[in-house]
């Protein structure tokens, strides 16, 4: 599985949501279950896929699926 | 007796930091809360849909000092249990966003406030209200159940006033939101706040958000509470590194914080010279009981400490009487002038007087030590706390029964497992409870079995389970 798909699949399984709602309109906030207790799941298992540790600025920054992308750059990881 | 009488006495200080960063007075707060309050022509019941913005807290305030008594409702409920809820209840007027998107028939605006709209019903108002009555609080704090609890404008004085004490709230206080107000834990530091002619900061946004911190460090915030979830969230923020200089003492409520985390946030909060209180309540009791001093937080690990000025506990044996030894465990029972006057499940129990006479029986089991610091052991009723709502397993086999679906709940405060009988239907389960408690999907996890077990008299065998 390259990164974007590891991505990818981190949202789908996180949220319970299709594959084709994977776009810029899906940002924190917008579906029931990315709230803040669906964010800490998502940030969690970023962490655990990526085997990295997220820093507080980034955390409370990733507020959209396409924000991520810029955000885990941050920490060595092309899409 | 009503305090938000008096509040004119801190006409000058500022009242609301709105998420707009506008600082607004208390003579501004009580021009517009009279505004709003003036509307209503007598005493009525109101429905008051919050957010944690300024007409919100407007709103509460002039219906306060309207006397009319008030249901405050999470902004997020759903539609079909709100209008369970209009059903249940007829108020005569209803206070909401005006992007609520919120079904209402047969109403109409009486007032605009900004961003909020004062809507008046056509119900036949077929129930009185007791003198007392001042508000409905929802026990689970969350959106499952017509439940609610009776308190009294005495209940809220007395509640926010030994808060006042305990906490050392000054006028130079200034909290800041972290839970929705319609909330018991997050109403009572609002309530303690502006009776001390503090200035509360209401976000919209969760710890897990750029703009709280951005509120939190533009503003200057002295303080905020947060529930068992609230903490994991500053844990996985990395707390321990963030430099809070304006915080003054950080209060914890809402069910009970795992050691680890407590001993976790005691250490880090002392290291920052922050006072971590580890507090106690339900909304029976309007809603606060116990507290723990901050000086002992360190020796007293995992306790919820003492009763708050003006309330006592003490621990009751199963046939009622009190258990005089330490270390032994017992039902917690509590008395205090914020002792709610009891149940209402439809409007035609707001006519009731107090049934409690001022003592709770909390139905959590505790113990206390020879220092006279009680702790938390256990429950006595089938209820969880999760993510700081108290949950019902019984309210919600109910629930998951009306659907349709033979069922029976079992769980732990982080996980409310669902067993359920009709194969395929895992998340589809999942989905509605969710939805219908506004408790996030993570919470629950459905489980297909074939059969419930049941003893000879069909009484669900819950220990088979789970």
């Amino acid at each position: 599985m390259d990164n974007k798909q590891k991505y990818d699949q981190v949202f789908i399984d996180c949220f319970s949501i299709d594959k084709s709602t994977l776009n810029e309109d899906l940002v924190y906030n917008t579906i029931e279950s990315w709230d803040s207790i669906g964010h800490m799941g998502l940030i969690a298992a970023l962490e655990e896929a990526f085997d990295i540790v997220m820093e507080t600025d980034d955390i409370i920054d990733f507020s959209s699926y396409e924000k991520g992308f810029e955000i885990l750059l941050g920490y060595g990881i092309e899409f | 007796m009503n305090s938000y009488d008096d509040l004119e006495q801190y006409c000058s200080n500022t009242a609301v930091i709105t998420g707009h960063s506008e600082e607004i007075s208390y003579a501004e707060l009580l021009e517009t809360a009279d505004n709003i309050g003036q509307q209503l022509p007598n005493r009525c019941l109101v429905f008051v849909v919050c957010k944690n913005c300024f007409e919100s807290v407007a709103g509460y305030i002039g219906f306060i000092r309207a006397r009319a008594a008030l249901v405050l409702i999470p902004d997020a409920i759903d539609n079909k249990f709100f209008a369970k809820l209009l059903e249940t209840y007829k108020p005569g007027y209803i206070y909401l966003p005006k992007e609520q998107p919120l079904l209402l028939s047969n109403v109409e605006i009486v007032s605009s406030h900004r961003s909020y709209t004062l809507h008046k019903t056509n119900y036949c108002i077929d129930y009185s209200l007791h003198d007392d009555l001042a508000m409905l609080v929802s026990t689970s704090g969350s959106t499952g159940s017509r439940k609610f609890v009776r308190q009294s404008y005495g209940n809220v004085n007395s509640n926010a006033g030994a808060i006042g004490q305990y906490l050392g709230i000054t006028s130079a206080d200034r909290p800041i939101t972290t839970l929705p107000m319609s909330y018991t834990y997050a109403l009572s530091i609002i309530n303690s706040h502006l009776l001390k002619g503090a200035s509360i900061i209401l976000t919209e946004a969760s710890l897990m958000e750029k703009r709280f911190w951005e509120a939190l460090r533009d503003n200057n915030a002295t303080t905020f509470g947060g529930v068992p979830y609230s903490f994991e969230m500053l844990q996985k923020l990395r707390f321990e590194e963030m430099d809070l200089p304006s915080i003054r003492y950080i209060t914890q409520a809402g069910g009970k914080l795992n050691l680890d985390l407590t001993s976790e946030f005691v250490e880090n909060c002392a290291q920052k010279d922050i006072e971590f209180i580890v507090m106690y309540g339900q909304a029976e009791a309007a809603p606060r009981m116990s507290y723990l001093p901050w000086q002992h937080a360190r020796t007293k690990i995992g306790s919820v400490g003492i009763a708050i000025p003006g309330g006592k506990f003490w621990l009751e044996d199963e046939c009622g009487n009190e258990i005089i030894d330490s270390d032994a465990t017992g039902e917690l029972v509590y008395q205090g002038d914020n002792v709610t006057m009891g149940y209402a499940e439809s409007r035609f129990d707001l006519r009731k007087g107090d049934e409690n006479n001022g003592i709770l029986h909390t139905g959590d089991l505790a113990s206390r030590d020879a220092d006279g610091f009680y702790y938390i052991t256990g429950r006595k009723k089938r209820f969880l706390k999760m993510y700081g709502h108290r949950v019902n397993l019984d309210e919600i086999e109910d629930l998951v029964r009306a659907a349709g679906h033979n069922c029976a709940c079992v769980g732990t405060d982080d996980k409310l497992k669902i067993y359920f009988t009709k194969p395929g239907e895992n998340d589809r389960i999942v989905s509605y409870v969710s939805k219908r408690t506004g408790i996030n999907t993570a919470g629950f996890v459905s489980v297909y079995i074939d059969e419930i077990p049941r003893n000879e008299s069909g009484k669900v065998l819950y220990s088979a389970l789970g």
